[in-house]
C-alpha cells in the first residue's frame, strides 16, 4: 500500500491505508480524532461531516484517496475548550446539546454553509440543515445557537464597516 | 419477576410482587416508585431482596459499595475537593449536572468543587438502571445521593465542632469551610477535617435536608460542564475509547428472523488483509480485524449458510394479529364491575380504537462498546444504562465470575431507552473473548435498526365511554393489546436482547394468564388507567379523575420482534388513546375540551397544569371542531392533552396549534404551549431542554416514525426507510411554563412532554378539519384518508 497524504486541521499526515477506506475511519481510527462521528455510514445523517476545500462533506462516504492533499477541517480544528470558535461558543451559550453526538454534524454543516452564505436567512439555514439529524431533538436550541452566531457575525461585520467608514471620513 | 414496571405494557409485576412488597411493609407510594425500581434499585433493595427472596436481584448488589454507607457516595480529598459517586448515568439528559448541583448544595461547596463519578462497577454503588424517569426521584429525595451529601455535611459539622470547640449549631458551613458564627476567624476546611480519610458512618435516614428556600446552587440554571468538550470535539464517547492493541469487530446478523447458522466458511475471508479471526457462537457470527474498514469488508465477504427464517406476521395486518392472538397475559388495573350496566343506561355510548406502531430508539450514533477479555477477567467500556446488571449478565454470557467483570460506563449516543447498548456490549465481549485482546465494535446502521435494538411497543387500544344527557362521562372502559419479547437483560437474562439470544440464551418466558385476576393493589400501570377515572381499588379512590364506573384491562402477547422500554413506554401509547378519546367525548358532548377535562379531574396538580397550559396558549373556550372550517387548502386548529405521568410521577399539559394542508394531508405544527410540574426544579434550563427535546421527539414519533417489516425481516433499516424529522423541518415555536413545587418530592421529568404530544396534535387536526386520526404516525396519506372519510360521512 502506498501512503496517502492528508492535511487535517493544518497538520500533514501520511497514512498507510486501503485507498477506498472512507475518510471517517481514517480520521477516527488512524488520526484518533473524536469530532467526526459514525452515525449511519450512508450519507443520511451528517454526524461525520468535515469541511474539505470549504465544502461540508460526509466523510463516511468519501474515499480517503479522493481528498488527498485537500485542506480538511474537523470540529477540533475550529476552536478549543479554552478558546472555542464563535459558533462553538454560541452552542455553549445556548446549552444547545443533549447527548451531543450530533453536534459535530450540526456545527460543521452550519459553518460551511454560513461561510459561503453569510447573509443567509433563518429559512435558508433551516434548508441547509434539512438532512442533518439530531435524535435528542435539541433542534430549537441548535437553530438558536446558529442564529446567534450569524447575528453576532453580522453585528461584527457592521461594526467593521462602520469603522471603515469612520476611517474613510477622517 | 425480572420485569419491572417501566417495561411492562401489562405489568406482571404488579400482582405478583404486590404481596411480597406488602409483606416487606412498603407503602403504596414507595411501591409505585419501587415498582419502577425493582431493577432500578435504591436503598430499599436489600429489603426487596429479602421480600422477593429469589430472582434477578440476587447478586445484583454483590460487590457493590453498600448503599447505606456514606463512603459509597462521598469522598473528600485532602485539598477539600469533593468526589461524589452515583449509579445514575449521564445519557445526555443533564442528570450529571443536576447531581453535581445537589451535592454542592447539600455539602455547601461551590459547583466547581464537585467531581461526579458515575457508573463503574469498581467504584460506584449499584443503582440498577438509569431509566424510567427514576433518577430524579431516586437521588433527589430523602435517600441515596441526597441523603449522603446531607449526612456528610452533618458529619463534617460534628468533626468541626470537636476541632473548634463550638457546638454544631454555632457553626456554619460555606464554600467547603466551617466557621464559628460569632467568630469567623475560627474556621477549618473540609480537607483538614477529613483529609482523604473515610467517614466510616452510615447514611442518616433522618438527616435534615436543606430546604429549597436556602438553595443557592440547586434550582439555578447551572451550565453543563460537558458542553465545551462536546462542541469542540474533545469529548470522549465510548466510540472514542482506544486501548493499546485494540482490534475491531464486526457482526454478521442473520438474513431473516429466526434463521440459524448452517455453515460458516472461514476460508472465504482468511486471505483478506487484517482479518484476525472469524467468531461463531451458535447463531452469533462476527469477524475481528485489525482495522474497522477491514472488519467491515470481511463481514461483507464472509460466506455463511443460514437456514430459512421462521417468518413474520403481516405488517399491514399487525393490529388484527395483536388482538387475535391466544393465549394472552391479562391484567385488570381497575374494575368497578358495573361498567357494562352503566354503559347500557348511558344516553350516548362512544367507541373508538387507536393504533400505535413499534418505533425505534434510533440513536443517532450506532451502538458501540469496547471489551477486553483476557483469560478469566474482563474489562468492558459500555454505554449501558445499567453497569451492574450488565456486569452480571455479561458474566453469564462469557462464563466468568461476576466479580471478575469490570464494567465502566462511557457515554454513547443518546439512547431514550434500551437501544443497542447492551447488545453491542455482548458483541464486543464475545469477540474479545474469542481473541483474548481488546475489541471495539460499532454496529452498522442496518444492524442497529434491524438487529441491534429492542423496539418500543405496538399497541391497539379500544376505548368506550358513556355520556349522560348532560354530557357527563358516566363510565369508561379501556382495553389494550400489546406484544413484547425480551426486555432489559437485568442481572440474569442475556437472552433478552438479540446478541444474547443469538449466542444461545433465551429471552424471559411468556407466561399466559387469562382471565385476569381482580386488582388488589391500585396501580396506574403505565397510564393504563385513564386520568379521568376514580381508580377505586380496595374501596379507596386513588386515581386522578371522577368517573366511578371504570374498567381497564390489558392483554399482552408474545411479540415477533424484540421489544423493551422506549421513552415513555406504554405511557405514551395509552395516553395517545386516552387523550384522543377524551377529545372525542368532549366533541360529542359539544363541550370545550379544556373545560370538559377539568370537569372530570380530581387531582389538583393535574388540574393546575391543565389551567396553566390553557392560559399560556390563550386558549379560546369552544367545542371542537372549529366552526366554519374550510374543506380545501390550509385549515388551522388547536388541540389539548395532559397527563399525570404514571399517575403521580410528573404532571404535564400542552396545547398544539397546527396547520393542515387539506389538499396534501401535510400537517405543520406551528406552536406548542407546555406546562410542567415535576416537583422542585433542580435545574430550570436542564428541565426546559428535556421538555423541548421530548416535545419534538414526540412530534417526530407522532408524524413519521414506524418500524416496518416484510414476511421475513425488518425493512426500516436506515434514515430513508425510518423517517426522523431533521433539523431543517419547520420547527414549531415552543413556550414552556415550569411550575416549581419546592416543598414536594422530586418526580420524573424526562418523559412528561413526549407522552402527550401525539394526542395534542391529533386533537388539533380534528379541531382544524373535523377529521379524526386514530393511527400513529400521522403521515400525509393517513391524514388525507381521514379527511376524505370525514367528508364522505358529512
Ligand atoms: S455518518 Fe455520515 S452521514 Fe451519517
Ligand atoms: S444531542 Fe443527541 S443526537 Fe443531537
Amino acid at each position: 500500500m502506498n501512503a496517502i497524504n492528508l492535511k487535517v486541521n493544518g497538520k500533514a499526515h501520511a497514512v498507510d491505508v486501503d485507498p477506498t477506506t472512507p475518510l471517517l475511519y481514517v480520521l477516527s481510527d488512524d488520526l484518533a480524532l473524536n469530532g467526526p462521528k459514525f452515525g449511519c455510514g450512508l450519507g443520511q445523517c451528517g454526524a461525520c461531516t468535515v469541511i474539505a476545500k470549504g465544502q461540508a462533506i460526509r466523510s463516511c462516504i468519501t474515499p480517503v484517496k479522493s481528498v488527498e492533499g485537500a485542506e480538511i477541517t474537523t470540529l477540533e480544528g475550529l476552536g478549543t475548550i479554552e478558546k472555542p470558535h464563535p459558533l462553538q461558543q454560541a452552542f455553549i451559550e445556548e446549552q444547545a446539546a443533549q447527548c451531543g453526538f450530533c453536534v459535530n454534524g450540526v456545527i460543521m454543516t452550519a459553518k460551511a454553509f454560513l461561510d459561503k452564505n453569510p447573509k443567509a436567512s433563518e429559512e435558508q439555514i433551516q434548508q441547509a440543515m434539512s438532512s442533518v439529524l439530531c435524535r435528542c431533538f435539541t433542534h430549537v436550541r441548535m437553530l438558536r445557537a446558529i442564529n446567534r452566531f450569524r447575528e453576532g457575525r453580522a453585528r461584527e461585520g457592521l461594526a467593521k464597516e462602520g469603522r471603515t467608514r469612520e476611517a474613510a471620513a477622517k | 419477576m425480572s420485569k419491572h414496571s417501566e417495561v411492562v405494557p401489562n405489568s406482571t409485576l404488579i400482582d405478583d410482587a404486590a404481596a411480597a412488597l406488602g409483606r416487606a411493609g412498603f407503602s403504596r407510594r414507595s411501591f409505585l416508585v419501587g415498582a419502577g425500581a425493582l431493577v432500578v434499585s435504591f436503598s430499599m433493595k436489600g429489603a426487596l431482596q429479602t421480600a422477593l427472596a429469589q430472582g434477578p436481584f440476587e447478586g445484583g448488589t454483590a460487590g457493590s459499595p453498600p448503599l447505606n454507607q456514606l463512603d459509597s457516595w462521598i469522598a473528600i480529598a485532602a485539598d477539600g475537593g469533593v468526589t461524589a459517586y452515583t449509579g445514575k448515568a449521564e445519557l445526555g439528559q443533564g442528570i450529571s449536572t443536576a447531581q453535581i448541583q445537589l451535592v454542592a448544595e447539600e455539602l455547601c461547596v461551590p459547583f466547581s468543587r464537585v467531581k461526579l463519578m458515575y457508573c463503574d462497577t469498581v467504584q460506584t454503588p449499584d443503582q440498577g438502571i438509569t431509566s424510567g424517569s427514576q433518577s430524579h426521584p431516586t437521588n433527589f429525595n430523602q435517600k441515596n445521593l441526597a441523603q449522603a451529601a446531607a449526612t456528610a455535611r452533618e458529619a463534617l459539622l460534628k468533626l468541626a465542632s470537636k476541632r473548634l470547640g463550638f457546638s454544631a449549631d454555632q457553626l456554619v458551613a460555606k464554600d467547603g469551610v466551617i466557621s464559628a458564627k460569632i467568630d469567623p476567624s475560627k474556621k477549618v476546611g473540609y480537607g483538614d477535617l477529613v483529609g482523604a480519610k473515610k467517614f466510616e458512618i452510615k447514611l442518616d435516614p433522618n438527616v435534615k435536608r436543606k430546604s429549597a428556600s436556602e438553595w443557592t446552587v440547586l434550582g439555578t440554571p447551572a451550565r453543563r460542564p460537558d458542553m465545551p468538550a462536546l462542541v469542540t470535539g474533545q469529548f470522549e464517547f465510548v466510540h472514542n475509547v482506544r486501548l493499546p492493541g485494540m482490534l475491531h469487530g464486526r457482526v454478521l446478523r442473520p438474513p431473516a428472523v429466526g434463521a440459524t447458522v448452517v455453515n460458516v466458511d472461514e476460508s472465504s475471508v482468511q486471505a483478506l488483509p487484517g482479518v484476525v479471526k472469524v467468531v461463531v457462537k451458535k447463531n452469533f457470527v462476527g469477524v475481528v480485524a485489525e482495522k474497522p474498514w477491514q472488519a467491515i469488508q470481511a463481514v461483507n465477504k464472509l460466506k455463511v449458510t443460514w437456514s430459512a427464517g421462521t417468518g413474520l406476521p403481516s405488517h399491514a395486518d399487525f393490529y388484527n394479529y395483536l388482538r387475535s392472538q391466544q393465549p394472552t397475559r391479562d391484567t385488570l388495573l381497575v374494575n368497578s364491575t358495573d361498567v357494562d350496566e352503566k354503559l347500557a343506561q348511558a344516553a350516548t355510548v362512544v367507541k373508538a380504537t387507536y393504533y400505535y406502531p413499534n418505533q425505534m430508539h434510533g440513536s443517532l450514533g450506532t451502538s458501540c462498546a469496547v471489551a477486553d477479555v483476557q483469560g478469566d477477567k474482563a474489562t468492558i467500556y459500555s454505554p449501558t444504562q445499567g453497569v451492574w446488571p450488565v456486569r452480571n449478565s455479561t458474566s453469564i454470557l462469557l462464563g466468568l465470575k461476576p466479580e471478575n467483570v469490570h464494567v465502566i460506563f462511557r457515554r454513547g449516543s443518546g439512547c431514550y431507552g434500551l437501544n443497542g447498548a447492551d447488545t453491542v456490549t455482548y458483541d464486543a465481549a464475545l469477540l474479545s473473548q474469542a481473541v483474548g485482546k481488546p475489541v471495539r465494535v460499532q454496529l452498522s446502521r442496518k444492524d442497529e435498526m434491524a438487529w441491534g435494538e429492542n423496539y418500543g411497543f405496538a399497541f391497539v387500544v379500544d376505548e368506550r365511554a358513556g355520556l349522560d344527557a348532560q354530557g357527563n362521562i358516566v363510565a369508561w372502559d379501556h382495553e389494550s393489546w400489546s406484544a413484547n419479547l425480551g426486555n432489559r437483560p437485568g442481572y440474569t437474562t442475556p437472552g433478552n436482547v438479540i446478541t444474547g439470544t443469538l449466542a444461545g440464551f433465551s429471552p424471559e418466558p411468556f407466561m399466559a394468564r387469562s382471565p385476569a385476576p381482580e386488582p388488589r393493589v391500585y396501580t396506574n400501570n403505565s397510564n393504563g388507567v385513564p386520568s379521568y377515572v376514580a381508580g377505586n381499588v380496595g374501596g379507596k379512590p386513588q386515581g386522578t379523575g371522577t368517573v366511578k364506573s371504570e374498567r381497564s384491562l390489558t392483554h399482552n402477547i408474545p411479540s415477533p420482534l424484540f421489544t423493551a422500554p422506549l421513552r415513555s413506554p406504554a405511557r405514551l401509547q395509552n395516553t395517545f388513546a386516552h387523550e384522543s378519546f377524551m377529545d372525542e367525548l368532549a366533541a360529542r358532548a359539544k363541550a370545550d375540551p379544556v373545560a370538559f377535562r377539568l370537569r372530570h379531574l380530581s387531582d389538583e396538580r393535574l388540574i393546575e397544569v391543565v389551567k396553566e397550559a390553557a392560559a399560556l396558549a390563550n386558549w379560546e373556550a369552544r367545542p371542537s371542531p372549529k366552526p366554519q372550517n374550510r374543506r380545501t387548502g390550509i385549515a388551522t386548529g388547536r388541540g389539548f392533552s395532559c397527563v399525570a405521568y404514571e399517575g403521580e410521577n410528573g404532571w404535564a399539559a400542552m396545547v398544539a396549534q397546527v396547520e393542515v394542508n387539506q389538499d396534501t394531508g401535510k400537517v405543520t405544527v406551528k406552536r406548542i404551549f407546555f406546562s410542567n410540574d415535576s416537583g422542585p426544579i433542580s435545574n430550570p434550563d436542564g428541565l426546559r431542554n428535556q421538555i423541548e427535546g421530548g416535545a419534538l421527539q414526540g412530534m417526530s414519533r407522532a408524524m413519521s416514525e414506524e418500524v416496518t417489516w416484510d414476511d421475513q425481516r425488518v425493512t426500516s433499516v436506515d434514515w430513508e426507510s425510518y423517517r426522523s424529522l431533521p433539523l431543517g423541518f419547520d420547527v414549531p415555536e415552543i413556550k414552556v411554563k415550569l411550575i416549581n413545587r419546592p416543598d414536594e418530592n422530586a418526580t420524573g421529568a424526562g418523559e412528561t412532554s413526549i407522552t402527550i404530544v401525539a394526542a395534542a396534535i391529533g386533537n388539533a387536526i380534528f379541531d382544524a378539519t373535523g377529521a379524526r386520526i386514530r393511527q400513529v404516525p400521522f403521515t400525509p396519506q393517513r391524514v388525507k384518508a381521514a379527511l376524505s372519510q370525514t367528508f364522505s360521512q358529512a
